[in-house]
């Protein structure tokens, strides 16, 4: 048995050791030991005291703490008089605050079906959040054409600011070197059948129709999509949009539509802005490397895409735009309350918008091929 | 149907997170041009109780009824004009952060009412020369103190010439002479334009020096265990725990 539990008589004698930060005592063995002498039911009362000219800390009221609970749920009563006069007030202080945890959801031991169902009643929430955020942009584009829509106009400027004019030098620098790698690519394939003015068909079509609109809308994801979740998320946490809301503002028509208008205005933009420096780096390598004329290189890009190519190409761009909007600002104005909400929902924002690019990348790759375009 | 001289009625209200009831049966009636704190121990429904006045929160039942009828039974359209009687004065003061602080008092103003771009800009030193920030115009919140956030919050509360103002802890983050000088805008305010004032407040200086009634909410019950005016609640309260409130002290 531990030399600091002893039973005198009726009485449990627990001897709290020397506990400071630097040297911790055992006290899960002395808990132990007492609980084991307070089951057996051989004593009535339990006496606590400090060892010879021993410190004390947190610890020697946690295991006091711990020690005189399983005693009070036995009925036998703890004698603190003992130990110093600050150990025992602050005991005293630990009995009334009594944390009331009726509300607190009890941790149900998990098993797969467990788990599988909350998936799927998360899944299911939120789809129901994204649907009902979609509806509610919906409403809102409405009075923007009605205009009934309440919102800032120098917002909306200087949202498109920010979408546009200030993401031109990531676009193009993206855009320009992913046309010097297609054509790269494209090259060392080519060359083998000595075809290599097929590399401006390849960078032309490839650029225009897939890799502009897309990379383009990957950027715009990480820079503004997680701008907007983390500006709206922010805007939560400070209250800014109860406040709105009580001034009978609507967050979606003040918040939301002028930073979805400046990214579907701006997209088709920047990705027909992308598609011309991307056939510009093609047309570097091309000349400069494999030797094609300029006007050779320019003539067969031109005899290689059309209108509908381009269209094509901006057209998904407009519709990654939208989806970039919709989970930047669903994940911003649906945020918590506190920083580390904030960051998720700016992680979530630029996760699920580059899935959702993808996966549309993927049907439009499906459709365009089934209705031959 | 609310009686001519009663501002707001609560009439057997239900609050709660989900599933999580953090008050039941709440019924009181607040009048109008009265100064009326909501008490009550930390955690037990205060802010969440304020957030249900101002249209913020759905009652999970019961109803807030204002002059204009009751509150979630009207449209939409009603509610937001509704709540454009109302200026509320958020915990941390909740100023639009892309905003100087004369655009955050400005937008509220150009939005509802028809007054000359000179007017606005008049109203708009008006209003912060009243809460003493005078000059701060082009000031934007992350450029101002706390308290001063505060105070240019109330600014703005004030915008439309609200019926009733709701305050979220005013005194909390302010130093003694800015809070004494925040209850005297209060008195002033209900005394000059008639305005209802509705406070969530601990500070008892405060409760006895501006408040005209009180409720007080019980985080244990989780009800209301005395409501009435703060004189007579201080002299015979209700429960020790009231008692404990309004003196201090535990015994
Ligand atoms: N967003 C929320 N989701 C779930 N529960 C909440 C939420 N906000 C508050 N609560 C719970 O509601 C209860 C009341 O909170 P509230 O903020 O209204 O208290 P309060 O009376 O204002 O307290 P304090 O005086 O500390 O400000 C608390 O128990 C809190 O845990
Ligand atoms: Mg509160």
């Amino acid at each position: 048995m531990d030399e600091n539990v002893k039973i005198i008589g009726d009485t449990l004698h627990v001897v709290l050791p020397n506990s400071q930060h630097s040297v911790a005592f055992d006290s899960s063995l002395l808990k132990s030991e007492a609980e084991k002498v307070i089951s057996s039911g051989q004593i009535r009362s339990i006496k606590y005291a400090l060892a010879e000219g021993a410190q004390w800390n947190s610890l020697t009221l946690a295991t006091i703490k711990g020690i005189s609970g399983s005693a009070d749920s036995k009925n036998i009563p703890s004698d603190l008089s003992a130990l110093p006069v600050g150990v025992s007030k602050i005991l005293a202080l630990t009995k009334t605050t009594v944390i009331d945890d009726a509300g607190a959801s009890e941790t149900e031991p998990s098993n797969l079906f467990l788990v599988l169902g909350n998936m799927t009643l998360a899944a299911f929430d939120q789809a129901k959040e994204l649907s009902s955020f979609i509806g509610l942009s919906l409403s809102s584009f409405k009075r923007f054409f009605l205009g009934k829509a309440q919102y800032q106009r120098s917002d909306l400027m200087a949202f498109i600011q920010a979408t546009g004019p200030a993401a031109l030098v990531i676009v193009t620098v993206v855009n320009l070197l992913l046309g010097v790698i297609l054509a790269f690519m494209g090259a060392a394939q080519l060359k083998l059948f000595g075809a290599e003015i097929f590399v401006a068909d390849l960078v032309a079509l490839g650029h225009t129709r897939e890799i502009a609109p897309m990379m383009t809308a990957i950027i715009l994801a990480g820079r503004t999509g997680a701008a907007y979740a983390a500006q709206l998320g922010t805007m939560q946490v400070n209250e800014e949009i109860d406040a709105l809301k009580t001034f009978g503002f609507s967050p979606m028509d003040f918040l939301v539509l002028p930073r979805m208008l400046a990214l579907a205005i701006m997209m088709p933009l920047l990705v027909l802005y992308g598609d011309a420096v991307g056939i510009f780096g093609g047309f570097l390598i091309g000349t400069l490397m494999l030797d094609l004329g300029p006007i050779e290189y320019i003539t067969q890009t031109q005899n290689a895409i059309g209108l509908i190519d381009i269209m094509l190409g901006v057209f998904k761009g407009s519709i990654f735009g939208i989806l970039v909007a919709i989970t930047g600002c669903k994940e911003g104005i649906m945020s918590g309350r506190s920083a580390s909400a904030v960051g998720d929902a700016a992680t979530r924002a630029v996760v699920s918008g580059i899935v959702a690019i993808i996966l549309a990348t993927a049907i439009f790759a499906v459709l365009a091929s089934a209705l031959g375009i | 149907m609310l009686n001519p001289n009663t501002a707001i009625g609560i009439k057997d209200l239900t609050m709660a997170y989900g599933d999580f009831i953090i008050q039941r049966g709440l019924e009181f009636e607040i009048n109008k041009g009265e100064i009326f704190i909501i008490m009550g121990d930390s955690g037990s429904g205060k802010s969440t109780l304020l957030k249900h006045m101002i249209g913020l929160m759905k009652p999970k039942t019961g109803q807030i009824v204002y002059q204009a009828g009751d509150f979630w039974a009207a449209s939409e359209e009603e509610r937001k004009i509704a709540s454009q009687r109302f200026g509320v004065l958020y915990q941390s003061g909740a100023l639009w952060s892309s905003m100087t602080l004369a655009q955050n008092i400005r937008l509220p103003l150009v939005t509802y009412t028809n007054y000359s771009e000179s007017d606005i800009k008049d109203i708009i030193a008006l209003k912060l020369s009243l809460v003493g920030l005078a000059g701060f115009e082009d000031f934007y919140p992350s450029e101002i103190s706390g308290g001063m956030k505060k105070r240019a919050g109330l600014a703005r509360a004030m915008a439309l010439d609200p019926e009733i103002l709701f305050f979220d802890e005013p005194g909390a983050g302010l130093d003694p002479i800015s809070s004494k000088r925040l209850d005297d805008l209060i008195i002033e305010l209900r005394d000059g334009l008639g305005t209802t004032i509705v406070i969530v407040t601990h500070e008892l200086d405060s409760i006895f020096a501006i408040g005209d009634r009180g409720v007080f909410v019980d985080a244990d019950v989780k009800t209301q265990t005395a409501l009435g005016r703060i004189s007579d609640l201080r002299k015979s309260p209700p429960s020790p725990k009231v008692a404990e409130f309004l003196s201090r002290s535990s015994k």
